[in-house]
């Protein structure tokens, strides 16, 4: 089974801070890491390859830095790294992302495609169903649980109050949660591996067959009229036990944060 | 020279310090209150690989460099002082000797299991009349036919109880001083081995210290590490390797306790502002952060002079003289910083307080590194 993962590189927005003059974000310093849903689809495609045997090969378009997310990739266990780019690429809105990421994943024997749902730094969620719809193939987005049949997929899609089971016939596209898995730590050896034995494929434009009418900033047709800042809210924790031992919890969260 | 880490290490630091933040942080105070082992981050280490980080891929290990072991110690170590000497005595002192001098068949029974986490090691040295003067042993190891017979106790051994395999030193020859100790490998389940006292500690206290006696404990002949008169030898190297993990261990303590105080300072209020707007603080701080920097290039360069040189016995002594001493240091002003918070178990730099003190003790007192530093200078 050859599994194709999508991901991005990102800036880690819990560690992104404000402004408090001009109330924009400050990106200088702040760490990148792999998109967290496109973590969980790397994750998901790790388990597959742990439980059935499988080819994973991770694909990002980016600039040259994205490499580190690559060998990240690689240092979890992924067998194929491939960095997608080229200044052609730059300023690519989703339809243009997604016409050159799937002209490279046309390149790669697949089975399975998986992406994330949505980058935190964008929170379009479009890509991975675009990508689907250049190649012609089913997509099962929102996937919180997945399980290979024979040649199928059967993935549990989330909903706002339900959820859906969805069978398809492989290949296909599914996008990931971060919920669908807690994805593994990379391992010392992995990493070293990632650095000394392993390399990341470099392509550019000349390596796809990609229409440049549908690259980069001149083929995004997307124009933005404004951007803004989501406002800040942080995870929610459920605390599920008895009161006595909900109200300490609470208490020693309030005086971790003086506010107590 | 090149004082920027490589990407792998830049990697290798972000691994350790998320797994020590997520798996490692939140037992912290559970271990040193309650003095319980970690099994559980034992066996999460193990599935990652964190117990064979510096040793060749063909005996199990990971196939990275000391300095990645190092830096795992010291991220282990920010945040649980405990867990990074479990790593490194399992590291540096129950495996390491037999890297460097075992046959390969101790290496394919022994090294390999260690390096993949299967088995926890640890190191028997210390006795009660043989602490920095090694040469006092009295454990007694006799040859009878194929096997040796050892009767002895040793004391404060890091990892008793839950390690599976112990570099054992006796001696073999009593006459011959120093060349008449003998380092041997001892299985767990040896007849006549057994685990004594548990010491109960002022800090580092769910790491496991406690006796070894051997009653005619039968040991084969193969399991002789090196040769005969040799232990020694074993030891010294092996405590030079250790000192860096202790070293590292020491370093993570100072920067956990630097890092809990600077965000502490930000906070706390007196006279209507954050004591970080104090002048004391922020010298305070300046200071503790020029000796944390300069103790980490040591412990570096320490880890690095490990991996290209023959002998770095002067390297490993600076590095643990300079991290011990910046630990204890650091922390006390960070508890000072903190004022009455910082005393009290609400906040865990009074542990890391503790736990620093050990790191001026054990693998060497401050007193021998100096001894060794000064033997370079003045020979």
């Amino acid at each position: 089974m050859n599994i194709v993962v999508c991901i991005k590189q990102v800036p880690d927005t819990n560690e992104v801070k404000l402004d408090p003059k001009t109330g924009t974000l400050i990106r200088e310093g702040v760490p990148s890491i792999i998109n967290p849903d496109d973590k969980a689809g790397l994750e998901a495609a790790l388990r597959l390859k742990d439980s059935m045997g499988a080819k994973v090969s991770v694909l990002s378009m980016g600039p040259p830095q994205a490499d580190v997310a690559l060998r990240e990739a690689l240092a979890m266990g992924a067998d194929e790294a491939i960095l997608i780019t080229d200044r052609a690429f730059g300023g690519a809105d989703t339809w243009a992302t997604s016409s050159t990421l799937a002209s490279a994943v046309k390149k790669l024997p697949f089975d399975l495609i998986i992406t994330g749902r949505q980058a935190i730094d964008g929170d379009t969620a479009q890509v991975g169903p675009q990508i689907a719809e250049h190649l012609h193939l089913p997509n099962i987005s929102y996937a919180e649980e997945i399980k290979v049949e024979g040649d199928s997929i059967i993935v549990k899609r989330q909903y706002e109050d339900r959820y859906h089971i969805i069978k398809a016939k492989m290949p296909c596209l599914i996008t990931a949660l971060a919920e669908l898995n807690e994805p593994r730590y990379m391992t010392p050896m992995g990493i070293w591996d990632a650095y000394h034995e392993k390399e990341v494929k470099i392509w550019t434009l000349e390596d796809l067959d990609v229409d440049r009418a549908n690259i980069g900033l001149k083929g995004s047709p997307t124009r933005v009229w404004k951007s803004f800042t989501k406002p800040l809210k942080a995870a929610g924790t459920v605390v599920n036990t008895d009161v006595q031992d909900s109200v300490e919890f609470l208490m020693d969260s309030l005086r971790s944060k003086f506010v107590l | 020279m090149d004082f920027t880490l490589s990407k792998e290490h830049q990697m290798l630091r972000t691994l350790f310090r998320d797994f020590a933040e997520n798996e490692v942080k939140p037992l912290a105070e559970e271990l040193d209150e309650e003095e319980r082992f970690p099994v559980e981050t034992v066996e999460k280490m193990k599935k990652y690989g964190f117990l064979g980080i510096p040793f060749p891929k063909e005996y199990g290990g990971q196939g990275c460099d000391t300095l990645a072991y190092i830096m795992c110690v010291e991220e282990l170590s920010r945040v649980c002082a405990t867990t990074g000497v479990i790593v490194s005595a399992h590291t540096s002192l129950g495996s390491n000797p037999i890297k460097q001098f075992g046959t390969e068949e101790q290496k394919q029974k022994y090294l390999v299991p260690l390096a993949k986490g299967e088995k926890l090691g640890a190191f028997g040295l210390t006795e009660a009349g043989a602490g920095t003067d090694a040469s006092g042993q009295q454990t007694k190891a006799l040859l009878e036919g194929d096997h040796y017979v050892l009767n002895g106790t040793k004391i404060f051994i890091t990892n008793a109880g839950y390690a599976d395999t112990y570099i054992i030193f006796a001696m073999t020859d009593k006459a011959k001083g120093n060349h008449g100790i003998s380092a041997f490998i001892v299985e767990k389940d040896f007849p006549g081995f057994s685990v004594g006292k548990k010491e109960r500690k002022m800090g580092i206290r769910g790491s496991a210290t406690a006796e070894l006696i051997m009653e005619n404990c039968i040991v084969p002949k193969e399991n002789l590490l090196g040769k005969e008169g040799q232990g020694f030898k074993i030891a010294m190297a092996t405590l030079d390797g250790g000192r860096i993990g202790i070293a590292a261990q020491a370093l993570g303590i100072a920067e956990g306790a630097f890092s809990e105080t600077v965000a502490y300072v930000k906070e706390r209020k007196q006279f209507g502002k954050p004591l970080a707007k104090f002048q004391n603080t922020q010298f305070v701080l300046a200071d503790l952060k020029a000796r944390i920097d300069a103790a980490q290039l040591l412990v570096y360069r320490a880890a690095i002079a490990k991996d290209t040189q023959e002998r770095f016995s002067v390297e490993s002594a600076t590095a643990k003289l300079v991290a011990a001493e910046t630990a204890m240091e650091v922390t006390t002003k960070c508890v000072q910083l903190m004022g009455g918070y910082g005393y009290t178990r609400e906040y865990p730099v009074e542990r890391m307080m503790r736990d620093a003190k050990i790191t001026e003790i054990y693998e060497g007192t401050s007193e021998v590194q100096r001894m060794v530093i000064s033997g370079a200078v003045l020979k």
